[in-house]
């Protein structure tokens, strides 16, 4: 590693990108997250969990723990952002950026293989650039509101931790110059969501969408290594700009069969594009492994923002975008050739694009409806790159992480509202005065009462419903006696009790039996007067979405996709007409779902007492300040970013904001070795843009807006569709089948085979064999050695001591006999000596 | 002359006969006679041999003289174990004195 290390060289600066959020992470998770325990009964600050046992204590974070791990998360996050844009202003200003050496990248020799060795390292090309400068903006959006959202959860720290490290994986991902450190960032994004969306990991649907996030887009990943180390095996490298940068390469791979399946035609390059493809399908939530995302709704509003808008989707397809030269290779999409991993993307994105947004229509909780429409619109940009719309593709990245980013922000905002709404309600049901006058306080109380509900930790159903009253009665009660409000510190905390001792009356109309749901927009109506902000920008995000003709952001991507999908159809080729039908068809019913829910949520009037008394509690508190500034800034971005991406012969537009040419086209294009070439302006894809957003708005309108819903009144679309709604609102019925065909037998499987009997019988049979020969072989060895040793050993001695008794008996006493042995043994010496004289004198 | 082998015989009677009466005579002052009578008869053998093989020489009169002395240090001393063991046990025969046994 050469350590020649000049700030001032800009090339090594892509490496301090992912440092800050990392480093936030390590520094709030080992030393500023810290931590009291209190008694889980003691809900004023743990927020309304039930203790699983009598005594259970639990960490809520102190207050300094709060402060400290908000300012280290922002600070990463802050200093992120500042690295990121003055790294995209550098490349902005570099003229032809991305051609030949024009990139700036460090990189060094990470691991010895043989005689060469492989390098990591950063690189920022065209691509990058647009990423980091959209990025950090977005996270840096999320974390201020963050600070705001979850003032009072208890455990604070541990989200600014886990947000930041999911900050740091996703801006590595983006600098990345191989697909291995791309492949680490990504994993480490899989845990950060897993951990994320089971943030309230009480509660049982939220650990369990938590796990089916995980699950799924593992599964998509396992695919995707495989990709990865085909191509490994292939080329012998990773690195971007070794393998898309380079002809020969990619000719190779084309020209290469595939080593499995290669018989039906499937070039290496067509094999390793569609399991990276796989990947992003896992990761973006493509049909059929999107059954995560809408789930992924259990987490707090902050990470659903965060996966869905600005890092994790968006990384599944900037993957793709990333590794295009790739699957163009041994094809012309423009000419109409189309390789296996382009019609494999177009098909896909496309279908996912119109069956999410069919989905969205039939949904009332105003997240889902947003999940699904993040799916149908990355379905839009998976199918633009499959039709060979390079830079559409990218552009729409960009432009949908900032408006999805706001409306998902925004659509938290709403929620937090209604909660307050519905505190509002049960106040005055109990006939206590508490008005709006004291707003520093009630806001405070708003934003933990939108936490305890969006948590739902006790589900729904009747009980919610009654100890949700206690909780509220408990409240009054306390406000009684104490007046100490600090911002900190909120005393007026819900109180939950294991067992009904209030029974009171009052409940009115929201009695046990319909427990209130302040996500569910047939609640709501009429919200523009009483949050006015927000609903300014979440219509500014609505619109941007639909594509709302020349004002707004997405119309410009949007209209690029279709512009491109309709010059191939002209042209002849079959994929692009799909595409064009089918993308047409879903921003209709794009434009109509996103009409239906901002006529529902903000006109007409209120629908429940609850969205009446519905406001984010005064202008002037941390929270709500801390809330609504990020959706003023992405508000202004979702507008705005659209002017960049103008075609250049586009009438009276192209002439205001593209002079010279389409600025966004001519920054994306160098990032691939031929650039792609800029369509000439048609009406008709135009017209079709206008007709689809101001049709899909304007039935929208004329069916939810013109007369608004009324309290009670049921969803017109029901009677329209029928059956079909029914289809529709269930999600096709896919999330069930897969929980029948897919989770039930791995359940089944691990149970009885693999724990039952791999596990306890042959493995645990195995050791108890084991134990059983040893205790035999000792029980043996033990008897051995009691008769052989021991017999030995303890018979010799008997045996001398027996021979002892035996012979000492020749010791009488008596002298004459000791002298009569004297005499004998004196006589036979004697003879002896005789004997041997003889025996000497005769031989 | 008388001859060597009447000496010898008559020295082999007599120590046979104290033979005799060392391992047959209850009474232990009976048994210090026999051992008398062999000390004697070994004398005899002693004197016979120096007489008959080198009479010049002393030393045989001088082992005989050493034996005298021997035999008549030991009497005294196995008289004085007689006595003492009587005073403890009553007894002279040998048969009763059987205590360092088994």
């Amino acid at each position: 590693m050469d350590f020649n290390f000049n700030i001032n060289d800009i090339n090594y600066l892509p490496w301090l990108i992912p440092v800050g959020p990392l480093l936030a992470f390590a520094i709030i998770a080992l030393i500023t997250n810290r931590a009291q325990r209190v008694p889980a009964t003691q809900i004023e600050a743990y927020g309304g969990y039930r203790p699983d046992y009598p005594g259970l204590r639990v960490p809520v974070v102190t207050p300094f723990g709060r402060v400290a791990s908000i300012v280290v998360g922002m600070s990463g996050a802050i200093a992120a952002f500042l690295i990121a844009w003055t790294v995209f202003f550098d490349a902005y200003a570099t003229a032809h950026f991305g051609e030949g050496d024009l990139i700036f990248a460090s990189a060094f020799d990470w691991m010895a293989t043989g005689l060469t060795s492989f390098r990591m390292g950063v690189l920022v090309d065209p691509l990058t650039a647009i990423m980091l400068f959209m990025v950090p903006l977005a996270v840096v959006c999320i974390f201020i509101y963050s600070i705001g959202y979850m003032a009072h959860d208890p455990r604070q720290g541990r989200f600014f931790a886990l947000i930041s490290l999911f900050a740091g994986a996703m801006l590595t991902l983006v600098v990345a110059d191989n697909l291995l450190l791309l492949f680490v960032g990504w994993e480490i994004m899989g845990l950060c969501s897993y951990l994320l969306i089971g943030f309230w990991y009480e509660k049982k649907s939220a650990y369990s969408a938590a796990i089916k996030a995980f699950t799924t887009t593992r599964v998509a990943d396992v695919i995707m290594l495989l990709g990865i180390a085909y191509l490994y095996f292939e080329t012998g490298t990773l690195s971007f700009r070794e393998i898309l940068y380079n002809q020969a390469v990619l000719d190779s791979l084309a020209g290469a069969p595939a080593i499995i399946f290669g018989g039906w035609g499937l070039s290496a390059a067509g094999l390793i594009g569609v399991f990276l493809i796989i990947g992003t399908v896992g990761k973006s939530a493509q049909f059929p492994l999107h059954i995560w995302l809408p789930d992924a709704m259990e987490g707090p509003t902050p990470v659903s923002a965060m996966i869905h808008a600005a890092a994790m989707v968006s990384a599944g397809i900037y993957a793709i975008i990333r590794m295009y030269p790739l699957f163009e290779a041994g094809g012309h999409p423009h000419d109409g050739e189309f390789t296996t991993p382009l019609l494999f993307m177009a098909i896909i994105g496309s279908f996912t694009a119109l069956f999410a947004a069919t989905i969205a229509v039939a949904q009332n909780d105003v997240k889902k409806v947003l999940a699904y429409s993040t799916i149908s619109q990355l379905g839009f940009m998976m199918a633009a790159l499959g039709i060979g719309a390079y830079v559409a593709a990218a552009f729409h990245l960009i432009t949908h992480a900032f408006f999805k980013a706001l409306l998902f922000m925004a659509s938290g905002a709403v929620i937090h509202a209604m909660e307050h709404g519905e505190h509002h309600v049960h106040d005055h049901a109990h006939g206590h005065g508490h008005g709006h006058g004291d707003s520093r306080t009630t806001a405070e109380l708003l934003a933990e009462a939108t936490a305890l509900r969006e948590r739902r930790m006790l589900g729904s159903g009747i009980e919610a419903d009654v100890i949700r009253a206690e909780a509220i009665d408990a409240h009054d009660e306390d406000h009684a006696h104490d007046d100490h409000d600090t911002p900190a510190h909120d005393p007026h905390a819900h109180e939950v009790r294991g067992h009904d001792d209030h029974p009171e009356g009052g409940f009115g109309e929201h009695g046990a039996a319909h427990p209130f749901d302040p996500q569910d927009m047939m609640n709501m109506g009429g919200l523009r007067r009483t949050i006015p902000v927000t609903a300014l920008t979440f219509a500014i995000g609505g619109l941007s979405l639909a594509g709302f003709p020349l004002l707004t952001a997405g119309f410009w991507s949007k209209d690029e996709i279709l512009a491109e999908s309709f010059l191939g159809l002209t042209e002849g080729f079959g994929p692009h007409a799909l595409v064009f039908i089918m993308l047409c068809l879903a921003a209709f019913l794009t434009a109509f779902y996103t009409a239906r829910q901002l006529c529902l949520t903000f006109l007409g009037e209120p629908r429940t007492e609850e969205a009446e008394h519905a406001n984010l509690g005064g202008a002037q508190s941390i929270v709500s300040i801390t809330m609504q500034l990020p959706l003023i800034i992405l508000a202004f971005f979702a507008i705005v970013a659209g002017f960049v991406g103008v075609p250049s012969d586009f009438p009276i537009f192209g002439a205001i904001f593209s002079p010279d040419y389409n600025r966004f086209h001519h920054f994306i294009g160098p990032a691939l070795l031929v650039e792609p070439p800029t369509i000439q302006f048609n009406w008709i894809p135009v017209l079709f843009s206008f007709g689809v957003a101001l049709g899909g708005l304007g039935v929208g309108y004329l069916v939810y807006g013109r007369r608004p819903l009324t309290a009670g009144q049921p969803d017109p679309l029901i009677e329209t569709l029928g059956p079909i709604h029914t289809l529709l609102k269930n999600k096709y019925y896919i999330d069930d089948l897969v929980q029948v065909a897919v989770v039930q037998p791995s359940q089944w499987f691990s149970r009885n085979v693999v724990s039952e009997f791999v596990d306890r019988g042959v493995i645990d049979g195995f050791l108890h064999l084991l134990a059983r020969i040893g205790n035999f072989i000792g029980d043996l060895l033990k008897t051995l050695n009691l008769w052989l040793i021991d017999g030995v050993s303890d018979g010799i001695p008997a045996g001398i001591g027996r021979f002892g008794v035996w012979f000492r008996q020749v010791q009488t006493g008596r002298v004459q006999q000791y002298l009569l042995l004297v005499l004998v043994a004196a006589l036979l010496i004697g003879l002896l000596f005789i004997v041997a004289a003889n025996f000497v004198q005769a031989g | 002359m008388v001859p060597l082998w009447l000496f010898l015989v008559v020295a082999a009677a007599l120590f046979c006969i104290g033979a005799y009466g060392v391992l047959a005579r209850r009474n232990a002052v009976a048994i210090l006679m026999g051992v008398e009578l062999m000390l004697n008869a070994v004398n005899l053998n002693l004197v016979a041999f120096w007489r008959f093989q080198t009479p010049l020489n002393m030393s045989g009169q001088a082992f005989a003289a050493f034996v005298f002395v021997v035999a008549a240090a030991e009497v005294a001393v196995g008289l004085a174990i007689i006595i003492a063991v009587y005073r403890n046990r009553r007894t002279v025969e040998v048969e009763n004195m059987d205590v360092l046994r088994w």
